[in-house]
């Protein structure tokens, strides 16, 4: 045998591992679930109560649902304008400058910090400083939470979309300038129609970082287990349910737990799908 | 053929490399005659943290602890993965029915729950039972409030929201609180109930004691519950709790001690809460380990078994028991020590008492 087919088979034998242990974790999800569906069946995923007192033992994900999406969601749309903007500056107007290295260093800086820093962080500076502007009683909640998430997933955002801006042919830039376009409108009609399908990807995949987000959450999202009212009202989320309540959890409601990880695993997937696809579409 | 050889011997060697030092800590472990497992409640754990490493330095029984809740300690048994398990909740008739053999509960020393609050310039605040079921259950929000204002007439109440801060994890510390709320409130029994984990009617959630104590420590205006050994280690701000028989009562380790002094039964199963000698703080509570009655099983060795009993023998005996108000907790009264011996003689290895 040849140091070829050996590379071959090491390198299958690999992958096969990856895939099996995918699907063992979706296999051991789907079995851990069953009991929660059982009981609720479908009002599971809407449903609103979560009631562990015993005796009247009722699980619904509806809180933790729509405080994942609320959080992501409004994450993703504080985080829009400054990485968007610093793509920009370093995709476009600075491209391949000092400055642009430096700062495009600092971003990918962002992407390795602990999200327990982060909640440190928004939990002794960002809180006191929310609470000072006047937002919302005490400081807590989805707002507070989105805001540290927004931050998060800044680098995430910028990343892509900077290198895919870069990548924008200059004949396409140069024949627009040669008609007389400004700077700004070379941008918006160019190379943002360009590079559009690269942008929303980018987004897509902070987004789905977003989702999973734990720690620097359920330092400062409150905590409670009803669907929000309001944006600066406590909460809780999927991935923040499950760090908090799986250390006592038996019997009916370890189930509940694991089925919530299953729709978020879902959720992940279908969000992660998405941006794939829509990579392939520009590439 | 000669690479893929090569090729194994290398990984072999690479794996090889990265177990060796297991291996010989390993071997260092076992020159220990017997070696201890144990897991669960996390409420003790400053206490077993101290008492656990005294015993593996003066004999040649090593015991490990795993801090992972209650509830993974009384899994952890049922999965016979631990020598023995750690709970603050005493099991109901109902989850010793689930245990696959009989269980035995040894209490190990005792605990508070406090309520403890941030509010500047107030150095002491009464709570009466009617004040604790109205600020928990919502009814009071914000501290001016008149009969807050009645009860504590020396303190000057700022016009601020009341923010109360429970925990977000399952706990043994949020199931002495709410069985304490239950005894004294029929509203809160009816509405929230006993658990570790509960549908909480306001406020918001913190993990773990760390997590309450620090948010309460960064948030004026908030009240909430933590466990004693970690807020008299941190010399949290604590409120006085109106007893059953009226008086207001501060925690400490002597008034904890006061809450075990009533009788006990055989089992030791008794939540003190609410006790009824005066001199005591109404939220105190025993925290247990839990073993089996017949420790001949899986294949354990006598001398495994042996080494369990003979260990929690020293547990509750006066040497180890000293320590505790060490790490702020309360040792045993003398009649829970007499019962928990008698409890430990029981315990057998194929039918035969282990300690004499």
């Amino acid at each position: 045998m040849n140091s070829d087919k050996i590379t071959k088979l090491v390198l299958f034998l690999v992958s096969i591992l990856i895939l099996m242990l995918t699907a063992g974790m979706v296999f051991s999800l789907v079995g851990g679930a069953i009991p929660a569906f059982k009981a609720f069946g479908l009002q599971f995923i809407y449903s609103g109560e979560w009631d562990p007192s015993r005796g009247r033992e009722n699980y619904g994900a509806l809180p933790f649902i729509v405080g994942t999406l609320l959080t992501s969601f409004a994450a993703l749309i504080i985080s829009f304008p400054l990485s968007f903007s610093t793509s920009l500056f370093l995709g476009e107007y600075y491209k391949g400058t000092r400055v642009a290295r430096i700062l495009g260093l600092l971003v990918d800086l962002l992407a390795g910090i602990p999200s327990i820093v982060y909640g440190l962080w928004g939990f002794y500076v960002l809180r006191p400083f929310l609470i000072d502007l006047g937002f919302g009683g005490q400081g807590f909640g989805i707002f507070t939470a989105s805001l540290i998430l927004a931050i998060m997933i800044i680098p995430y955002a910028t990343s892509l979309s900077n290198e895919i801006i870069s990548m924008v042919p200059n004949d396409l830039k140069e024949a627009a300038y040669s008609l007389g376009a400004t700077r700004l409108e070379v941008i918006t009609n160019v190379v943002v129609p360009n590079a559009r399908s690269g942008i929303v990807a980018g987004y897509i995949l902070a987004f789905g970082r977003a989702l999973g987000e734990t720690m620097a959450v359920t330092m400062l999202i409150g905590n409670t287990n009803i669907v929000p009212t309001g944006f600066f009202q406590t909460g809780n989320t999927m991935a923040s349910v499950i760090a908090n309540q799986f250390g006592e959890a038996d019997g009916l409601k370890l189930s509940s737990l694991i089925a919530i990880a299953l729709l978020l695993f879902v959720i992940t997937g279908i969000v992660n799908a998405l941006g794939k696809m829509i990579i392939k579409k520009f590439s | 053929m000669k690479t893929i050889l090569s090729f194994v011997l290398a990984v072999f060697l690479l794996s090889s490399c990265q177990n060796s030092p297991n291996a010989t800590n390993k071997a260092g472990e076992s020159s220990k005659k017997v070696s201890l497992t144990a897991a669960g409640a996390t409420f003790p754990m400053p206490y077993y943290n101290l008492v656990f490493k005294n015993y593996t330095t003066e004999t040649d029984v090593l015991v490990t602890y795993g801090g992972i809740g209650s509830g993974g300690g009384i899994r952890s048994l049922k999965d016979k993965v631990v020598d023995f398990g750690a709970t603050d909740a005493y099991l109901s008739d109902e989850k010793l029915a689930e245990m696959p053999a009989d269980v035995v509960h040894i209490p190990t020393c005792l605990g508070a729950v406090v309520i403890a609050y941030n509010l500047p310039g107030v150095e002491e605040l009464k709570l009466s039972n009617e004040l604790l079921e109205k600020i928990f259950m919502g009814e009071i929000s914000n501290w001016n409030n008149a009969a807050l204002k009645s009860n504590n007439p020396d303190v000057k109440f700022p016009n601020k929201e009341i923010t109360f801060v429970h925990r977000s994890d399952g706990s043994g510390t949020t199931y002495i609180f709410s069985d304490y709320m239950t005894k004294i409130s029929t509203k809160w029994a009816e509405i929230v109930g006993t658990g570790k984990s509960l549908k909480w009617p306001v406020g918001m959630g913190a993990k773990g004691n760390p997590g309450v104590a620090g948010t309460i420590s960064q948030t004026e205006g908030s009240i909430g519950y933590i466990g004693s050994e970690f807020a008299f280690a941190q010399r949290i701000q604590t409120a006085k709790v109106q007893n059953s028989s009226g008086a207001y009562i501060v925690p400490s380790i002597e008034s904890i001690s006061a809450a075990a002094q009533g009788d006990i039964p055989d089992d030791t199963r008794i939540e003190l809460t609410n006790s009824s000698d005066p001199a005591s703080y109404p939220i105190s509570g025993f925290t247990w380990i839990i073993l089996y009655k017949e420790q001949a099983y899986d294949g354990r060795s006598e001398a495994q078994a042996l080494g369990t009993v003979t260990f929690l023998d020293w547990l509750i005996s006066e040497e180890a028991q000293g320590d505790a108000s060490k790490v702020n907790y309360a040792p045993l009264p003398p009649l829970a020590v007499e019962k928990a011996k008698a409890i430990l003689k029981s315990v057998t290895f194929n039918g035969k008492a282990l300690l004499k």
